[in-house]
């Protein structure tokens, strides 16, 4: 258990907090401040369906070796909230520490002999310092995050410089939090040792990295990827999505007269978001939506119209606890089959798998030109860990090179030269036709965009063999398709075990971890990392040369493996599955101690 | 099956200011029954494209699902058409005015299509005030399903095998007056002369225009007792009066007769000129549009024209304050920020 080696920079704070009172900004600035320490860190918000009341908690982990997923047990918990105290206390491990408000001494229901308790009176030194109710409120967040300075040892100029970054522009406000700060300092030295033994020391690792939200890099991503009109409605894990990309184009596409160069209108529901999306694409426009589950539900009948109609779309699914409502504001891969095969009739869609925010940055962009290469609905699945936390990232790079590739679509000139204008015609072979926009030329051009069957020529038809022609067409253009989408990661080059793992999207950071770990115990095992569906011939064929191939997922019913045995018809025995579903991400002990369970059941470790 | 219109045409047809003959302006011949009102529809808007001298290249016309969702296959043939999905037209036509602004937007929709299954979406067209001329060519029944009462057939209307409706209809301009929407107009497939001007206003006003247009089914909800039939609404018709749409280039040359005629300026300059029947009724009053409409209901009148006009409304791009040039043509230099944004981006995010 990686607790028991050394304790520097390698351990999990957990704060409890109340929803709503402002602590988020106080933890946000604890958790920017070991990564100013150049340490890696993994902020996770544990919040409830609520907007005010009800137990959230910020969870920490440290890690020297930069391994980014979550950890079980914590070290340190930092209980703010007396509804959750119980729970709180019994979730410390053995050895760990309690940091509770000590202006009350603490009931001794609270009391374990096996943890280390410390007690700071936050409310006692905010009435005494502060007049009014929400500023107590505030600064106390303010003061426990100072006691961690000293606690933890994390130099408190780190602090200070982030909280006037924080506050810049409203200058006025730094020096009274900074007097928080120096308070919870000063009380943590007059009355404990400090540092503790689980405490954090500067390093030079994250330097070059960033912290940013998945979404927000989504939101950024469709800025960058040329996306003009956004429709959506809002659904929690998917709302910052909207927002960020709202805020991104009010920075980068004002033009000089204060005229927007974007259209953005927040739906009536899912339905229309959706359908403003394939109606600004069919007009020449890159659109996108972004939404979670239920929202993908109810845009079934329209992407099936997409699909077959050939329109191009992005949606940005960011997934959630399902079925129904589920738990909202908890994590899963729960939508790979909803949204592989979203449509009535014979549907099948293109799915992106972004890992980390760089590829969240980087797939939305790539996802407006695969639209419209493909004039196909994209799907972006990301979910609501990587979507609403803060996750350390390689920078952002783009390349002022690129030109957007618009796909196959015909200019004036081109439709002048041409005897007769076929849309759904095979020109090239490759079974994606060419299209035209609203517009283009007078008499030659237009044609009727429908769910419909028709002929090459858009000519309504119910014509078996046109209808075949066309369905076949569309098989043929999704085989294209797989070698086009981004190719999947083989972390060995040769093979070095006959075993496997097959991991995508958040799962990523706990199987490489667990991969690590299983290393140092003699277990050698290769690695693949789907980042795109329909699967490449390198899926199979890595696939096809491992004996086992553990297949690690976020949902109940293996949905990934299912599509594994669908498209590439992989005999099940093969598929192992290793299934995370509680809504909280999954971590390397437990996929560790699954894989260990069938292939050294002997040296299986207890949970603790 | 496909049907194509015969190309030949007689020479000597006249022409519009564009150099060319109404038959430019018409689509694939019609699959639809033969005496459908939804036919007579389509060529009112043959007619008003034509006169109106517009390029049928800058049309863009969408539809639902539904007998009269078919129709923007049977006009405007250079013009892209959309046939989406049942009742959702709205959105799609949304999304088509958000990427481009100066085309044409010709919605057309069923009683089925827009006060049923695309009610939601009907109603937030009108209130973002998309420009858009939406047609609804409502027969009080779902023609392509055969027949069933739709939300627009009348309380104690008959259908064809005899049961009677016992539920209110849905009055689609007055619901649309309740929402806001600034051009509000109710016709009759019969009567193309007061349905051409009448769509001729709805293209050139600067928002969403609705007209519904009472459009018999032949074969389904024509049959007496129906309240959608030719026989009874051409018993039960009445009139706010006729109008007459004249665009900016053209001066007005008949004197109107104050008081019985009323001149309404549009956003551009051109007019749209009412000969008024309805005594204590102004187009240009909300409310006085809304007692109309009550009050031909309570005496089980068909009021038809013009029932509403404010052409001071603010369309939803100006809601939305976006540049004049449309958005599907802007390119990677005013879409892309560039890597040294990202840069800066990257330094805030440290
Ligand atoms: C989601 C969905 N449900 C049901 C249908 C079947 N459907 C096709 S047209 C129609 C009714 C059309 O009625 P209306 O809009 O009044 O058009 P009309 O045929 O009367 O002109 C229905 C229910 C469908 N196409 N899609
Ligand atoms: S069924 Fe009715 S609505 Fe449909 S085409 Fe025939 S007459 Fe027209
Ligand atoms: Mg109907």
């Amino acid at each position: 258990m990686s607790g028991t080696g050394s304790k520097i920079n390698d351990f999990v704070v957990r704060l409890a907090n109340v929803n709503g009172t402002g602590s988020a900004s106080a933890n946000f600035l604890f958790a920017k401040s070991i990564f100013r320490s150049g340490v890696f860190m993994t902020p996770k918000n544990i919040f409830p369906s609520n907007i005010q009341g009800l137990p959230t908690w910020y969870e920490i982990r440290v890690s020297e070796k930069g391994y980014l997923g979550r950890r079980e047990g914590i070290d340190m918990m930092v209980a703010m909230n007396p509804q959750s105290m119980m729970q709180d206390v019994m979730s410390v491990r053995p050895g760990g520490y309690f940091f509770y408000d000590s202006t009350k001494p603490l009931h001794p229901q609270f009391k374990r002999s096996d943890i280390h308790y410390i007690g700071v009176p936050l409310m006692q030194m905010c009435n005494d310092n502060y007049t009014d109710a929400r500023q107590r409120q505030l600064f106390k967040n303010i003061i426990y995050v100072g006691a961690f300075s000293a606690l933890l040892n994390i130099d408190l100029q780190i602090m200070i410089d982030l909280l006037a970054e924080q506050f810049k522009g409203k200058e006025k406000l730094i020096e009274p939090n900074v007097k928080a700060l120096n308070m919870g300092v000063d009380y943590i030295k007059a009355n404990y040792k400090y540092p503790l033994e689980f405490h954090v020391e500067k390093r030079d690792l994250t330097k070059d990295k960033i912290v940013i939200e998945g979404n927000n890099a989504c939101g950024l991503g469709a800025v960058y990827g040329g996306a003009t009109v956004l429709s959506w409605y809002p659904i929690t894990p998917s709302t910052s999505v909207a927002e960020a990309f709202a805020d991104w184009c009010h920075q980068f596409r004002v033009d000089k007269d204060g005229k927007n160069n974007f259209a953005i209108v927040q739906a009536e529901d899912e339905l229309a978001a959706i359908g403003m999306v394939i109606g600004a694409n069919w007009n020449g426009a890159r659109a996108f939506t972004s939404t979670s589950g239920p929202g993908v539900s109810l845009m079934n009948e329209f992407l099936g119209l997409a699909y077959y109609a050939e329109v191009p779309a992005v949606l940005i699914d960011v997934q959630r606890t399902g079925p129904s409502t589920g738990m909202p504001t908890r994590t899963q891969q729960s939508d790979v089959m909803e949204a592989a095969y979203a449509g009535h009739g014979d549907t099948k869609h293109i799915l992106l798998f972004p890992s980390t925010p760089k590829e969240c940055f980087e797939m939305t962009a790539e996802s407006f030109d695969l639209a419209e290469e493909f004039q196909t609905p994209i799907i972006l699945m990301t979910d609501l860990d990587l979507g609403m936390n803060d996750h350390v990232s390689d920078p952002l790079v783009w390349d002022d090179k690129r030109k957007y590739k618009r796909g196959k679509v015909l200019t004036a000139e081109q439709l002048e030269k041409m005897e007769r204008f076929g849309r759904y015609y095979d020109v090239d072979g490759d079974g994606i036709p060419y299209r035209t926009i609203p517009g283009t030329h007078p008499t030659k051009g237009s044609y009727f965009t429908r769910g419909s069957s028709r002929d090459e020529y858009a000519v309504y038809t119910e014509d078996s063999a046109a209808y075949k022609r066309n369905v076949d067409r569309l098989a043929k253009k999704f085989e294209t398709a797989k070698s086009k989408v981004p190719a999947p990661h083989i972390y060995n080059a040769k093979n070095t075990s006959k075993n496997a793992m097959l991991f995508f999207g958040t799962s990523t950071y706990s199987s490489e971890e667990a991969c690590d770990l299983m290393k140092e115990e003699g277990i050698a095992l290769d690695m693949i990392r789907l980042r795109s569906f329909p699967f490449s011939k390198e899926v199979h064929d890595f696939i096809n040369s491992h004996d086992k191939v553990f297949v690690i997922e976020q949902n109940r019913d293996a949905q990934m493996r299912s599509c594994l045995m669908i498209e590439l018809g992989i005999h099940p025995d093969k598929l192992i599955s290793i299934l995370n579903y509680d809504g909280m991400p999954i971590t390397a002990d437990f996929i560790q101690r699954s894989v260990k369970k069938v292939l050294a059941p002997g040296k299986v470790v207890a949970a603790n | 099956m496909t049907y194509v219109r015969p190309k030949f045409r007689h020479p000597e047809l006249p022409k519009n200011k564009l150099g060319y003959t109404l038959s430019y302006y018409e689509g694939a011949l019609s699959t639809l029954c033969a005496g459908c009102g939804h036919d007579s529809i389509s060529a009112a808007i043959v007619q008003s494209c034509y006169e109106m001298d517009i390029e049928p290249h800058k049309v863009a016309k969408l539809s639902g699902i539904g007998c009269s969702s078919k129709t923007p296959a049977y006009f405007l043939s250079n013009s892209h058409g959309f046939n989406s999905v049942h009742g959702r037209m709205p959105s799609v036509a949304t999304g088509a005015y958000m990427a481009n602004r100066d085309l044409i937007y010709f919605g057309v929709s069923g009683d089925g299509d827009t006060a049923s299954i695309g009610m939601g979406q009907f109603v937030h067209a009108v209130r973002r005030n998309l420009k858009m001329v939406y047609v609804v060519m409502n027969n009080g029944c779902y023609g392509l399903t055969k027949g069933q009462d739709s939300a627009t057939a009348d309380l104690g209307s008959k259908s064809k095998a005899g049961s009677v409706n016992p539920f209110e209809g849905i009055d689609l301009c007055g619901l649309a007056l309740e929402l806001g929407a600034n051009f509000v107009a109710q016709s009759f497939s019969g009567d193309k002369h007061q349905l051409t001007p009448l769509i001729k206003a709805a293209i050139n006003h600067n928002g969403f225009a609705l007209i519904n247009v009472i459009s018999p089914c032949v074969t389904f909800n024509n049959n007496p007792g129906s309240t959608k039939s030719y026989d009874y609404v051409r018993q039960h018709i009445q009139t706010t009066g006729m109008a007459d749409f004249v665009p900016i280039a053209e001066t007005i040359e008949a004197n109107y007769n104050e008081g019985t005629h009323k001149k309404i300026q549009m956003h551009d300059g051109s007019f749209l000129t009412l000969n008024k029947l309805a005594q204590d009724w102004d187009p240009t009053d909300r409310m006085s549009a809304v007692n109309a409409l009550h009050a031909s209901r309570a005496k089980h009148e068909v009021l038809t024209g013009l029932i509403y006009l404010n052409a001071q409304g603010k369309d939803l791009h100006n809601v939305l304050n976006s540049a004049a040039t449309p958005l599907n043509t802007l390119k990677e230099d005013v879409l892309c920020p560039g890597n040294d944004a990202l840069k800066g981006i990257n330094e805030e995010m440290r």
